[in-house]
């Protein structure tokens, strides 16, 4: 079953970067058109949006309403529903930097494409900014064959 | 900007909420994009095939619109070398303590009627507003 879903989730992702692409968001320029409301506002963002949620909200009550998805086991969906700080904090540095550059992760991901050195810096500094967060709340790699591993609750 | 192009703006938006319906229907899971990233950063064993793929996806959806449109690619980074280092690391480790993003939160999350993700997308909307105001119109 790997092998399918692999395929699919690369399939996603293609439709996915062609959505971002044919939309203009992919161009940091533009975000920043939609977010600087009391500039020339550009409200393409709004209709993009608009049109996503237009097919996921009502697909995403259709196909929960089925037993489970087409080549897995399960949904896998967050659990969690407390309103807590990490979620507002993290929310809002996430804002700040969303902000001052205008990518926000997929964006960012899908125009590594154009090779340009500011898209490649951004998305670098982005893994090495999930990676800190990985660090600092104590998530560890896990690891083949090694001790820490084993020990791992998880 | 003043290029606003609300066709081309729903088209896009179509797709990319196709994208989030096909990730649910097939693999039973929220098409967010940084807890993909994130995944692959900090990655349990056997996880990485579908998350690698989808994020191999994106640029290639990128690619295929580039090739057919033609010309220059429509991306322009206005923001600094340095404020783009830290709008970098703001962007990554702000997503995965807030667990998720734009698509994570805002699309899939919203499509869930979630209130953690509602909650979400008014915090970073609203942050990256008055970012924008800020370093535009008042530094």
């Amino acid at each position: 079953m790997a092998v399918p879903r692999i395929f699919a989730a690369l399939g996603c992702g293609f439709i996915f970067g062609l959505g971002l692409a044919i939309s203009g968001m992919m161009n940091p320029a533009r975000v920043i058109g939609f977010l600087d409301v009391t500039g020339s506002w550009d409200p393409t963002l709004a209709f993009v949006m608009g049109g996503a949620l237009l097919v996921a909200v009502p697909a995403y009550r259709l196909i929960l309403g089925r037993g489970h998805p087409a080549l897995a086991s399960g949904f896998s969906l967050p659990a969690n529903t407390r309103l807590d700080t990490s979620l507002i904090l993290g929310s809002a540095l996430f804002g700040v930097g969303w902000g001052l550059v205008g990518f926000c992760p997929g964006p960012a991901v899908a125009a590594v494409v154009t090779g340009l050195p500011a898209v490649l810096g951004f998305v670098a500094s982005m893994v090495t900014g999930m990676a800190l967060h990985a660090w600092i709340s104590g998530e560890r790699p896990v690891r083949k064959g090694s001790s820490d591993a084993a020990s791992d609750p998880r | 900007m003043g290029d606003f192009t609300p066709v081309n703006g729903l088209i896009g938006g179509l797709l990319i909420g196709l994208a989030v319906a096909l990730m649910l229907l097939l693999n039973g899971r929220i098409a967010g994009v940084s807890g993909i990233v994130g995944g692959l950063v900090n990655s349990k064993a056997g996880d990485t095939g579908w998350r690698a793929a989808f994020v191999i996806g994106l640029p290639l959806g990128a690619l295929a619109y580039i090739l057919v449109a033609g010309g220059p690619a429509p991306v322009d980074v206005l923001a600094s070398p340095p404020a783009i280092l830290i709008g970098g690391l703001l962007v990554g480790f702000g997503t995965r303590m807030g667990s998720g993003c734009t698509s994570g939160h805002g699309l899939c999350g919203l499509a869930l009627l979630s209130r953690r993700s509602v909650v979400a997308t008014a915090v970073f909307f609203g942050l990256a507003m008055v970012t924008v105001f800020l370093t535009r119109h008042v530094f």
